[in-house]
């Protein structure tokens, strides 16, 4: 397995609780990626977004992270330093946040932040950099790089400021991208596009993809291989051509309960949720 | 005699026009959606029903009556609007019971106490919830609140701007199975706005696809489900909402 970029062995996050105790969240999550699309589906509160930050190493005291193994192309990701964490964070593992309105800095131009990533990750000249830049812009299809490389994040509609977000992070060539719900802000035809241009992107650089999402259809469709979450743990695992064949009560209540476009059901089939705490 | 019927219906907000000549009737009691991507006006539309856009020309006219660019008590106890975001439409320092009872506070209805407890019971929320603060209870159950505000002045036209989009799939699943059985059990119309032909599937009778402000095609949910659209627009936003399309 010369090809595994993370693997993954009993993670747990938990974060303490008003009465001094603490609460998992995420409860010795197992797994591995490849060169691959891996898709984790679960609600909010499944501790799939949680999962994606740690790795990362993005939660802060007091919520603790542990795990048995957290391993980046061999590294071990748990052992290294804020500093060398830094240079594996964009560069090694990038990440794509749901809404590109707060991921963005407001008073940079697009321009000036994509050229910020890759100056921070290689060692470039500045008047180097215009040129890649712009290529990366062209990559995730902006018909007018010169001219939207001058614009600020306000200027961008959502769908172009996601694009934006993914050149960014792209743009160092990481070996794995982490997109944490990339298109929940956008329109259903923007959405097909951005994740198109993310599809289209990890196939030809060869990267691993971790694609984080509440949304079944949209992760079976866009993913090889995907892991349901409920409550920090993995109810489910198969492959995303099979995930109607789905056998886990959980997974079946999620496919359910989703109204389809020809839908004639008079009522939607609801999960038990007595036994889970809401938020 | 139509629940709400819009007439050549040009909402603005300040210099820039952002709905052109919309016209749709709505039949009592029928379930009517307002599709489009975001910017195509739906909200709009909305918002100048319930008054919260009150610059626009054309015609709104609900139960025979036309709309005024004015806040109207009569109008308000025939016609309520859930909002999107259960995080942001109720206020977060009153109690449930508050919230619920500031409507019968402005219209002068007595009986208050009755009512609220009716109004719990009839959106599938326990008694319990009654004396608690929004932040204390999940988005499915402020949900259930704000549908519970819009419904204790007993409205028949009820507006809905995307009023599961924000809730995850298992909690919208409840909460539109409730719209439905409230729909069937107090003989209400819906106008309810979405980017969701999903949901439109489920909970609409009939739906007008919009597009920069106008509407492009009037449709049957039969013509959604059939895939028999004419508009070449509203033909092409169903196939993206379709599993997998690409």
């Amino acid at each position: 397995m010369s090809d595994t970029l993370l693997e993954i062995r009993n993670l747990r996050v938990s974060f303490p609780t008003l009465q001094g105790g603490r609460v998992e969240v995420v409860k010795g999550l197992t797994f591995g990626l490849g060169r691959e699309r891996l898709g984790i589906v679960g609600e909010s509160g499944s501790g799939k977004s949680m999962t994606g930050r740690a790795i990362l190493r993005l939660i802060r005291p007091p919520g603790r992270v542990t795990a048995d193994r957290m391993d980046f192309q061999g590294k071990d990701l748990r052992s290294l330093d804020e500093s060398a964490m830094r240079a594996v964070r964009g560069a090694g593992i990038a990440m794509v946040m749901q809404d590109p309105k707060y991921s963005l800095n407001p008073v940079m131009t697009v321009g000036e932040q994509i050229s910020e990533a890759l100056e921070t990750h290689e060692r470039i000249g500045r008047r180097d950099v215009r040129r890649p830049v712009l290529e990366m812009l062209e990559a995730v299809r902006i018909d007018d790089p010169v001219r939207v490389a001058k614009l600020y994040p306000h200027e961008v509609s959502g769908g172009m400021g996601q694009r934006v977000m993914i050149a960014m992070m792209l743009i160092p060539r990481p070996a794995v991208l982490i997109a944490d719900e990339p298109t929940s802000a956008l329109d259903v035809s923007v959405q097909a596009q951005v994740l198109d241009i993310i599809d289209d992107l990890v196939r030809s650089h060869g990267m691993g993809l971790i694609f984080i999402s509440h949304d079944l259809d949209l992760v079976a469709g866009y993913c090889d291989r995907i892991l349901v979450m409920n409550r920090g743990e993995i109810v489910e695992e198969c492959a995303a051509g099979r995930l109607s064949e789905a056998t886990h009560p959980y997974t079946r209540g999620l496919l359910a309960a989703v109204p389809r476009l020809d839908e004639v059901r008079d009522e939607l089939p609801v999960m038990d949720r007595r036994a889970g705490a809401p938020a | 005699m139509s629940a709400l019927s819009i007439r050549g219906l040009s909402v603005s907000y300040g210099e820039t026009t952002v709905t052109h000549d919309v016209s749709f009737d709505v039949a009592e009691g029928e379930s009517f959606a307002l599709v489009g991507e975001s910017g195509s006006g739906k909200s709009t539309v909305l918002r100048a029903v319930a008054g919260l856009a009150r610059d626009w020309t054309g015609e709104i006219v609900a139960f025979g009556e036309p709309r005024t660019r004015r806040i109207e008590a009569s109008f308000a106890r025939r016609c309520q609007m859930v909002f999107q975001d259960p995080y942001g439409s109720l206020h977060p320092r009153k109690t449930i019971d508050a919230i619920l009872a500031e409507p019968f506070a402005i219209h002068g209805i007595g009986d208050t106490d009755r009512r609220i407890v009716q109004a719990l019971e009839a959106v599938g929320l326990d008694p319990r919830f009654r004396f608690r603060f929004p932040h204390q209870l999940s988005g499915g159950q402020r949900q259930r609140v704000a549908i519970a505000r819009a419904l204790v002045l007993e409205p028949r036209l009820l507006l809905l701007d995307e009023p599961t989009s924000a809730l995850d799939v298992s909690v919208q699943a409840e909460i539109l199975n409730l719209l439905k059985r409230l729909r069937r059990e107090q003989g209400l119309t819906y106008v309810l706005v979405t980017h969701s032909l999903p949901v439109v599937s489920f909970l609409a009778d009939r739906l007008a696809v919009m597009r920069q402000g106008r509407v492009v095609e009037t449709a049957t949910v039969e013509q959604l489900r059939d895939d028999t659209f004419r508009d070449p627009y509203s033909r092409e936003l169903r196939r993206l909402s379709q599993p997998h399309a690409r």
